[in-house]
């Protein structure tokens, strides 16, 4: 007669089986296309941002700003006032990315009318989407909503869109999980340094767009967009660790995290075995390093669905594979040293299920980067999940603030770890 | 006046390392009080008791790091936090990369040799962490102190189960293979194996054998509550199964206030059943029965290194009361008390030891009649205000009491000097008597940082006319870290009599107090 | 056959030959460790569960 098995070795099975379907995925970068074409329930009043729900009335100050931009662009409002009082009034949807398979950066305000990236899983066929950035430095995600950034979304989503697009069929698709394992090796982290995946992008995918029915000043624009951002790559990265992230969840029993996420006011998490439920708590000020003009005063707390990276096992999990990270003198610094960001990837092995054989790291002897958050690891060693990423400033509108280090909140994973017990019917007693 | 309260949340870092930041702190410029710590009850309240409160001060959590700053200006006050905030980050990691991890499974992955564990986590996870340690079959000493008694019958029973062996909960001192761990003194190997359920005296015997001339194979200790009824001296009769196992053991020392009376029993069988010859120290305990048992009986801690010296020799061995003649102990006593006046009439033992404060006491007892304290001998005896002496008393300053939120007087002068200074006022007071411990994890010049406050007594006594007697003893060897001659030389220059032992020193202190009664018929 | 019984045979050390310590808990005992040469490593010990034990309790049932 079989004995029943114990929750214990249930989870144990339920995080092998969650995992191996991370483990498996094959993001691929598909296409880029209108958002309001191609992300399922999104409608032309709608706004989506990154982490858990958000109300207006809530948002930080770049959300805010990215809101406004977001109506301005979409011809909804005319200026900021008109589109503080659409959105007062209750007329415009918003909700989280996430809810919409997608992820986006800092404080954006995704709408109908953008240009959104689009990435398939190739091992299960499911699509995630995110957006780009149409600058560097004054952009929407950090608030900013002035002319410059309403021509600059504008440009994007008329000129450069269409062009990556033929580009992209032509290639049938950019394998993204080949240019972040070649990166890792290459000096990039995968959140704060993609350097070397802008590099390795433009190495494969110039050629296609020479192929393509294009003209010389449509092929530069795209040159010209990957010149200005050597960190480009991020995003369709970003909408990778989504795909692979997002094909472990709902596995009964699993106690593996699939997505990290901050809206500028709180800290979320999911995880597979707790469906969609958001465990949020109050979202950590990054401890960094500042530009010119910034100091610790101006910075607003941790934002965005960029940590996506680290918890798909690359950005900050997999540091030991990027020294230079810790460099102030490059804008994406974050201070610390050399050891240090060594000592980062090794703790992460300790709450993670696997080291994943597609993203190795060199120094480590090639040991995958530690994947698979397991909630009740991070619990048990005490040890917080480590990201790193830039700082937003406060004020919509200034740009990037800095970069550094934060780490997941462990009030997140002591309530959704509540919430397994509760669902699961687990005490200390059964 | 300025103060700020700011809490961290869920920011851990342990007691000690808090308490060394917030001694730094309180030197900067402007700073009139600092303290840094959890966020626990007793954190909070201490806090409280330095004039701290409010809002903030009360929702922090176990897992918050609080600090508490309080400065002559605001910019004194940021300033202070700054520094604070930096010497945060500068984690104390010392030696390679390679020897510092997040978790004990990390470290037996990458050191799968690693064959023993010092654990000193916060009470609530020592269990927790000595499990683990047991369950990867290593030997464990568990420094936390405060662990319920039925998780260190668990631990002990699962040691017992691996073939391993617990040395605690409570547990300060131990050398396995010649290694000083915790709080323990550099001896020179050799053939004496001890079992001790007490740090300090574990140390002294060590000591004195050391000093001797001849050294230790094993000093096995047990934690202080080994040898209660309910734990049944588990550890203890480990540790002589492996004393009496081990080639390099010849002699054999059991060190431990009494146990309770079943433990005893069993204690005192298992040693009848020893091929090797026992030394049994159950400080206070009836030496009679310990002899029936077989056992070699030791009344003093002195006398259980001499006796275990003389058995591994094979020679007979009488016990004196003081190493020095008799005539040269009379002219000590003559110094000391020729100025004294007759109002001059109580011992006050200043303690850094627990059981070195309790054989002070005994012997006190023994000689001069009621001996106050805060662990005293007899309930009656209790010290109702434990901010100064009572007539005949002694102090274990290293008590929980004391210790909570401070550092222990091992390891910071601090506390002994303020009682040092706050006893000189008493005009009743003859003698302070003192232990200053050595070895590792003790503090690195005891003796001069003491020195200053027992030159600042004795002249306040001077000043009234008076004399204060200033005896100690120095428990250590020549070669622990810190200079053991320069110890008792520094102790020395300011006038302490030092005396070659604790029990040597508490005999000397009496001798005092007898000699002013019968020099004023009192 | 090696009986450990056996008294010509050499007793295994109960604490092994050589001791390799792991400190957890407060460094100065890890700092005197290699004072003392001695084979060391440090935990950086950081409280299980932000340091609840109610949580801790049922988390030591489901992981172990």
């Amino acid at each position: 007669m079989e004995r029943k098995e114990t929750p214990g070795e249930k989870i144990k099975q339920a995080n092998r089986e969650a995992v191996e379907r991370m483990l498996a995925a094959q993001p691929v970068w598909v296409d880029v296309a209108k958002a309001g074409d191609v992300i399922p329930g999104m409608t032309r009043n709608m706004l989506l941002h990154a982490g858990p729900p958000q109300k207006y009335d809530n948002m930080c100050g770049p959300q805010r700003g990215a809101a406004w931009g977001a109506l301005i662009f979409e011809g909804l409002a005319r200026d900021a006032q008109e589109a503080d009082r659409l959105l007062t009034s209750g007329k415009i949807s918003i909700a989280p990315v996430h809810d919409h398979d997608s992820v986006a950066g800092a404080a954006q305000m995704i709408s109908f009318s953008q240009a959104a990236i689009v990435l398939e899983n190739r091992t299960n066929g499911k699509v995630y989407y995110t957006h780009m950035k149409e600058d560097t430095f004054i952009a929407l995600r950090y608030g900013s909503y002035g002319d410059h950034t309403i021509k600059k979304l504008r440009w994007l989503a008329d000129w450069i869109a269409p062009v990556l697009s033929k580009g992209l069929r032509k290639a049938g698709g950019i394998n993204c999980r080949e240019i972040i394992a070649k990166s890792l090796f290459m000096g990039d982290e995968g959140h704060n340094r993609n350097q070397a995946e802008t590099c390795l992008f433009e190495q494969m995918f110039m050629p296609f767009l020479f192929e393509s029915d294009l003209s010389k000043e449509q092929i530069f624009g795209v040159a010209k967009l990957l010149k200005q951002d050597e960190n480009f790559f991020l995003y369709p990265v970003m909408a990778s660790c989504k795909a692979i992230l997002d094909a472990g969840k709902d596995v009964e029993y699993s106690t593996i995290a699939t997505v990290m996420a901050r809206n500028g006011t709180e800290f979320g998490i999911k995880v597979s075995g707790l469906g969609d439920r958001w465990f949020n708590a109050p979202a950590p000020m990054v401890k960094g390093l500042y530009f010119p003009g910034f100091s610790e005063k101006d910075a607003n707390p941790d934002l965005g669905d960029s940590c996506i990276t680290e918890t798909a096992g690359i950005g900050g999990f997999a540091m030991a594979a990027s020294p230079a990270i810790v460099h102030f003198g490059t804008a994406t610094g974050v201070g610390g040293s050399v050891s240090d960001a060594i000592n980062y990837t090794k703790e992460m092995y300790e709450i993670t299920e696997a080291e994943n054989p597609a993203y190795q790291i060199a120094y480590l002897d090639f040991r995958g980067c530690p994947t698979g958050i397991n909630i009740l690891k991070v619990l048990d060693t005490g040890i917080q999940p480590i990201i790193n990423t830039s700082i937003s400033p406060k004020e919509p509108g200034r740009g990037q603030a800095g970069a550094g280090l934060v780490r997941a909140p462990m009030d997140c994973f002591k309530k959704a770890f509540r919430a397994f017990a509760e669902k699961y019917g687990l005490t200390a007693s059964s | 006046m300025v103060t700020k309260i700011s809490i961290k949340k869920n920011q851990y870092r342990d007691s000690v390392f808090l308490m060394v930041i917030s001694e730094q702190a309180r030197s900067l410029p402007g700073i009139v009080e600092i303290a840094v710590m959890m966020g626990t009850d007793n954190n909070k309240s201490l806090m409280k008791g330095v004039g701290f409160s409010g809002s903030d001060l009360d929702s922090a959590r176990v897992n918050d790091m609080v600090f508490c700053i309080r400065g002559e200006s605001q910019e004194a006050v940021e300033n202070a936090l700054t520094q604070v905030e930096e010497m945060l980050t500068r984690r104390p990691r010392s030696g390679e990369l390679a020897d510092v991890h997040k978790t004990l499974d990390a470290v037996i992955r990458e050191r799968p040799e690693t064959n023993f564990a010092i654990i000193s986590v916060p009470v609530p996870f020592a269990a927790r962490e000595t499990k683990k340690a047991l369950n990867y079959g290593l030997n464990v000493l568990v420094f936390s102190d405060n662990v319920p008694v039925e998780e260190e019958v668990e631990l002990k029973k699962l040691a017992s189960k691996m073939n391993r062996i617990v040395m605690g909960p409570d547990c300060g001192t131990a050398i396995i293979n010649h290694v000083a761990l915790a709080f323990a003194n550099a001896v020179t190997a050799g053939p004496i194996g001890l079992v001790a359920a007490s740090g300090t005296g574990l140390q002294e015997v060590i000591c004195l054998i050391d000093r001797a001339g001849y050294g230790i194979s094993q000093a096995i200790g047990t934690g202080g509550r080994d040898l209660s009824d309910e734990v049944g001296g588990i550890s203890m009769l480990r540790g002589l199964d492996i004393l009496d196992e081990d080639e390099e053991t010849e002699v054999i020392v059991l060190i431990s206030k009494p146990p309770g009376p079943s433990t005893t029993e069993k204690i005192l069988k298992r040693v009848s059943k020893s091929p090797k010859k026992v030394i049994v120290n159950f400080l206070g305990y009836d030496t009679g029965r310990i002899s029936n048992s077989g056992a070699i009986a030791a009344g003093t801690l002195e006398e259980t290194a001499y006796l275990a010296v003389a058995t591994l020799k094979g020679e007979p061995y009488r016990y004196k009361n003081f190493g020095m003649p008799e005539v040269e102990m009379k002219r000590m006593v003559e110094n000391e008390t020729e100025r004294m006046t007759r109002d001059q009439k109580f011992i006050r033992g200043l303690y850094s030891g627990g059981t070195l404060c309790d054989e002070a006491i005994l012997i006190l007892s023994s000689i001069v009649g009621e001996v106050y304290s805060n662990v005293p001998i007899q309930p009656n005896l209790g010290l109702q205000d434990l901010s100064k002496g009572y007539r005949h008393c002694c102090i274990d300053l290293g008590d929980d009491h004391f210790t909570r939120g401070r550092p222990h007087p091992m390891i910071s002068p601090e506390i002994r000097n303020r009682y040092l200074l706050n006893e000189a006022k008493d005009r009743e007071v003859a003698v302070l008597l003192l232990d200053v411990v050595l070895g590792y994890g003790a503090h690195m010049n005891m003796a001069g940082a003491l020195a200053e406050s027992i030159k600042v007594a004795k002249s306040k006594a001077e000043s009234r006319g008076q004399y204060l007697s200033v005896v100690a003893s120095v428990c250590g060897t020549t070669r622990d870290p810190q200079d053991f001659s320069s110890q008792v030389e520094q102790l020395r220059k300011v006038g302490v009599v030092v005396m070659p032992s604790n029990a040597q020193a508490a005999r000397f202190a009496a001798m005092i107090a007898v000699k002013l009664q019968s020099k004023f018929r009192t | 056959m090696k009986n450990e019984n056996d008294s010509f045979h050499t007793m295994k050390p109960f604490f092994g030959k050589e001791l390799v310590v792991v400190n957890i808990g407060i460094s100065p005992f890890y700092d005197d460790l290699k004072k003392q040469n001695i084979k060391a490593t440090h935990v950086d010990w950081e409280p299980p569960a932000g340091g609840d034990q109610e949580v801790v309790a049922l988390l030591d049932k489901l992981l172990h």
